[in-house]
């Protein structure tokens, strides 16, 4: 009986909880409370998962209203996928947030903090989930708002003005989609996913959904954070308290890839509307860029926050690189460096989390000695760092394989190469920190550091060891990835 | 006997251990970790187990054959002895590399297909390195760096032509390759470097006397030869082998002969004695793999051996420079000993390891008619008596009394000496069980009348040269002093020759490397001008700017539908 109603608790379970954080107004019951949802959204993404891939697609009526009319919660293997990354990293993040908010932010603003959180994560959850494509705005809408609330709540006053860009920006990005989604209501009258994918064909072509279709890319683009829209991202994730920089380093972006992919593959119909050339023209030369560029400005910054924030600009080029090059392999290298990224990335920041509580700052400068003083910590840094180049036996390796065979596939030599390329400036920035921190000794006169509390390195060990794990078996990322790809380029799983 | 396991997991998975057991303890522990290595060996019938499928393709943890058996058991016993030797000191980081290292090798060996071989390749490049950063000097740090470099590098090289191997046949089974194409040439050259090549091969020098007294002995053994194994799998029979092998051989004696450092001496010797591998394989008759493969075998205890002997010496007088040493058979008679053996079984003298040896590959290229390629061993030959055989005993024993007066090396130094001197002349006398481990059958007589006298002839005569030019003083001197009207040619026309050579080359290098380097320098700027800290790409934009480009994109997405 509860499981028919999963795909609904997965979003009103979170989604009530966080008003009744702020209630609780003490901080460590609204953390409990949030912790305790967390891992029940987990629970129940798991479930979703394993329902998906045992039985196909899930389709959930809300208050019974029929779809197209009423909304519908749709869960294939693609968001069943993006829920499970969301909650996993949730469900991940919230034991360590305790100790890091405390550090971070000042007590009273507690409940407040786990409210915006929960509500965050309720956003990001309801992206993936729905099948209706306003309902889809309204919960990236929450999903912004919250994370804005987040961002402005770091310690460093320019945290607010990075906040503000990030809503301006975020708004624009916003309000792309709407248009976008507006357009395509005005030639079709219909809002539900799976009703406009089966409506759009046989229009043609047709100015309005091609305008639809910029203002959709543009707004995704946006969202994710695509070079050259990046800029609000390095200060967003630099200036946040550092379980936020995790938690959405892990998670927003990732979703708003989802978002792309959903918009591309199932609304506008691969085949129909976009052809491979037309993805590949857009798509590749902002990618390229974006891992070209990127990567080189991570390895001149000093702040090793905003450092891992330009690596992750370089990283979702890769991913958008899988995805624009529209072959099976190159949509499942994309669908699979998106979870391993999450892992990996949402690991390091949380690493960098507890040098942020022991030292006080996470500039390269105050890292010198670390791998004595804190060696859990860095030695999670230093394997999310090979992760990040792609070493062999590391989740990164599986991404980069898998694209690197995509543009081989394609006799793209030139994009193999950039693969390798981004692959080798990753080194020198991960290098900068391994040798600050284990080749230094710590300066005269500093005081001394202690390892950082279990609460915290147990959730870093967690996502760095998902991070090996899935480097080593593959069978549930790839698998998965691959059907996924497979369904969305519209040929049965 | 567990199945599956490669028994150089034993050793991988066992040093990790290492640091945590206390004292005496610690050394039975590490002894027996090569010993139960050896035990699973043993325990293991040829074929191909731990197999899992990934991306598709298919591992292969542990291939057992007679080839991968010749290489997996004298790695097993270089790194018992290895254990032996450095128990006088105790260095936690050495013992763990040194044991990750020797397994990594081992399990490299083992490996059935080629991204285990990979994995592995790089696992004894990584451990490595640590032997010779534990130095703790400057200069080993950056040989050590530089190692380090070549070493990866040569390991991404075989990566790229594992990748092309794979997408061009669908396998990627470690067998026979051959050179056909771009992928197999690049394999080709990952195992060049690695067995150091001519002209790839200056890591070697470079680094293995760099490294600590112990360290230098665990690197002799390991990666090279398992580069010869390497080549012997994948590409026996390949002509140009013979040719480069012969090139190997030949010029390390000219270095070899005016080096100073006698660890250094032992390096060019070593590529020398490589060449003599490499020849064989190019041959690729089964008389010259198996000469080739029971060399690998026998050089890898001479070799330690000899390092040995120089490890124990630097580690009593603190040098290692022929200039400064000379007597010391007197203070370390039973190292003198140890070291006279393996400089006899290194130049092949009838009843020492070597002779047996290398009179296979010798055969093998004479019966192949590669004339030239025989009359430069047979020069080779003479070259290691020259510089293995008699510089390094006499310069570091014997010649004019230094005057330095020490202890006789540690009794755990003296121990694995005296073993690997018991299996140079055993194998010598006996080779029979060697002959039998040999993927090929052996219908060789090492001890024919006629090998032994051709060889006797050889040598005596080389000793004969050397005993007349050190009776009436015409040997070189071990200073680095000037003599011009005797030994010129040896000491003064080859050296400046070479230094001539050397300085036109250094010259039109250091003319390129300077003006690359202001180019790369004037690239970085470049880079930095816009990607540093304060560069436009890493400054934030004003909302506005930003806003500028969505408007851009946007109106360059619509262009781009409506053309």
């Amino acid at each position: 009986m509860i499981a028919a109603h999963l795909p609904a608790l997965q979003i009103v379970v979170p989604l009530l909880a966080a008003p009744l954080c702020l209630l609780l107004r003490r901080g460590a019951l609204a953390w409990g409370l949030a912790l305790v949802v967390s891992w029940a959204t987990l629970a129940m993404s798991a479930m979703l998962l394993s329902q998906v891939l045992q039985d196909g697609v899930i389709s959930y009526a809300l208050g019974d209203w029929a779809a197209p009319w009423g909304i519908e919660y749709r869960v294939d293997s693609v968001n069943a996928f993006v829920l499970l990354i969301v909650a996993a990293v949730g469900a991940v993040i919230l034991p360590y947030a305790r100790r890091s908010v405390a550090h971070e932010i000042p007590a009273e603003q507690h409940s407040a903090f786990y409210t915006a959180f929960l509500l965050c994560l309720t956003g990001l959850l309801g992206v993936a989930i729905t099948g209706d494509a306003f309902n889809l705005f309204v919960f990236l809408e929450i999903s912004s708002l919250s994370s804005y609330v987040l961002i402005a709540l770091g310690r460093d006053r320019r945290a607010l003005t990075a906040a503000f860009q990030y809503l301006v920006m975020g708004t624009i990005g916003a309000t792309f989609i709407v248009i976008g989604i507006g357009l395509l209501y005005m030639v079709t009258g219909t809002l539900n996913m799976a009703d406009l994918a089966l409506r759009l064909p046989p229009l043609g072509p047709n100015r309005t959904v091609l305008v639809a279709f910029a203002f959709l890319t543009v707004g995704a683009s946006l969202k994710l954070a695509l070079f050259p829209l990046h800029i609000w991202l390095p200060n967003a994730y630099t200036y946040a308290p550092s379980a936020v920089t995790g938690f959405l380093a892990a998670t927003a972006t990732k979703v708003a890839v989802y978002i792309l992919l959903r918009f591309f593959f199932t609304v506008f119909g691969f085949s129909f509307y976009i052809g491979a050339l037309t993805l590949q023209n857009l798509l590749i030369p902002l990618a390229v860029l974006a891992v070209l560029v990127c990567s080189t400005v991570a390895i001149f910054q000093d702040n090793i926050k905003r450092m891992l924030a330009y690596s992750s600009l370089a990283q979702i080029g890769y991913m958008i690189l899988g995805i624009g090059m529209a072959t099976p392999t190159g949509l499942t290298a994309g669908i699979v460096h998106l979870f391993n990224h999450a892992m990996m990335k949402g690991g390091l920041f949380l690493a960098l989390g507890c040098v942020a509580l022991r030292v006080g700052s996470v500039r390269l400068e105050s890292m010198q000695g670390l791998g004595r003083t804190m060696p859990w910590t860095m030695f999670a840094f230093v394997l999310g760092g090979l992760s990040l180049i792609g070493v062999p036996l590391t989740a990164g390796f599986i991404s980069k394989w898998y694209l690197v065979q995509a543009a081989l596939e394609q006799d793209s030599w030139m994009l193999a190469i950039l693969v390798l390329v981004g692959s080798l400036l990753s080194i020198i920035y991960v290098w900068r920190v391994v040798e600050v921190a284990y080749l230094r000794p710590a300066p005269p006169g500093a005081a001394a550091v202690r390892e950082a509390p279990l609460s915290m390195l147990i959730p870093t060990w967690v996502l760095i060891g998902a991070s090996i794990y899935f480097g080593i078996d593959t069978s549930l990322t790839v698998g998965v990835a691959r059907q996924a790809a497979i369904m969305l380029m519209g040929g049965t799983p | 006997m567990i199945a599956n396991l490669s028994p150089g997991l034993i050793l991988i998975v066992g040093a990790l251990l290492v640091p945590f057991l206390p004292g005496r303890l610690r050394y039975v522990y590490m002894l027996a970790l090569p010993v139960l290595g050896g035990l699973q060996l043993a325990g293991l019938e040829h074929g191909a187990y731990g197999q899992t499928e990934i991306f598709g393709y298919t591992l292969t943890l542990l291939r057992v054959d007679a080839l991968s058996v010749v290489f997996g058991t004298i790695f097993l016993i270089a790194a018992f002895l290895n254990v032996i030797y450095g128990m006088h000191e105790r260095a936690p980081m050495q013992e763990v590399a040194a044991l990750v290292y020797a397994g990594s090798a081992i399990s490299a060996v083992f490996a059935g297909d080629m991204i285990t071989l990979f994995v592995f390749w790089e696992m004894t490049a990584i451990s490595s390195v640590f032997l010779i950063w534990a130095s703790r000097t400057e200069a080993a740090y950056r040989a050590g760096m530089r190692y380090l470099i070549i070493q990866v590098g040569s390991g991404v090289i075989l990566l790229a032509g594992v990748i092309l191997y794979a997408n061009a046949t669908g396998s990627i089974a470690f067998d026979y390759l051959g050179v056909n194409g771009l992928a197999t040439v690049l394999i080709l050259i990952a195992f060049g470097i690695k067995s150091a090549f001519p002209l790839l091969h200056n890591w070697l020098q470079d680094a293995y006397p760099e490294a600590t007294v112990t360290g230098t002995v665990v690197l002799s053994a390991f990666t090279t030869k398992l580069a010869i194994y390497a080549l012997a799998r994948a590409f026996p029979g390949t002509e140009a082998l013979i040719y480069i092998g012969a090139i190997m051989t030949a010029f390390p004696v000219f270095f070899a002969v005016i080096e100073n450092d006698l660890r250094r001496v032992l390096a060019f010797s070593l590529n020398n004695q490589l060449g003599f591998m490499v020849a064989g394989i190019g041959v690729g008759t089964p008389l010259a793999l198996n000469g080739a493969i029971s060399h690998a075998f026998v050089h890898i205890i001479y070799k330690s051996l000899l390092f040995m002997s120089m490890g124990a010496v630097l580690h009593r007088t603190g040098t290692i420079k022929a200039s400064e040493l000379g007597g010391l058979v007197r203070s370390m008679p039973l190292t003198t000993v140890f070291c006279i053996i393996g400089a006899a079984s290194i130049s092949a003298f009838p009843l020492f390891s070597g002779f047996i040896a290398k009179s296979l590959t010798l055969s093998a290229t004479a019966e192949g008619g590669y004339v030239i390629a025989w009359l430069v061993l047979v020069f080779a030959s003479a070259g290691v008596l020259e510089h293995s055989g008699i510089k390094i005993p006499y310069f570091a024993f014997f010649a004019h009394d230094s005057g330095i007066r020490c202890k006789e090396a540690p009794p755990n130094m003296l121990i694995a000496m005296g073993i690997a001197a018991f299996l140079c002349i055993a194998i010598g006398v006996y080779p029979a069980p060697l002959y039998a481990m040999l993927p090929y059958v052996v219908e060789y007589e090492p001890y024919t009348t006629t090998h032994v006298l051709t060889q006797l002839q050889l040598l005596f005569f080389a000793m004969l040269a050397f005993a007349l030019l050190v009776r009436t003083g015409l040997y070189p001197a071990e200073l680095p002093s000037v003599n011009l009207n005797t030994d010129w040619i040896y000491r003064k026309a080859l050296p400046v020759l070479i230094r001539r050579i050397a300085l036109l080359i250094e010259r039109l290098r250091t003319g390129t490397l300077d003006r690359l380097q202001r180019r790369l320098e004037r690239f970085i700027s470049q880079v930095y001008r816009h990607h540093g800290p304060e560069g436009l790409m890493a400054r934030t934009w004003t909302t506005g700017g930003t806003v500028l480009w969505v408007a851009l994109l946007l109106g360059g997405y619509l262009i781009f539908f409506y053309l």
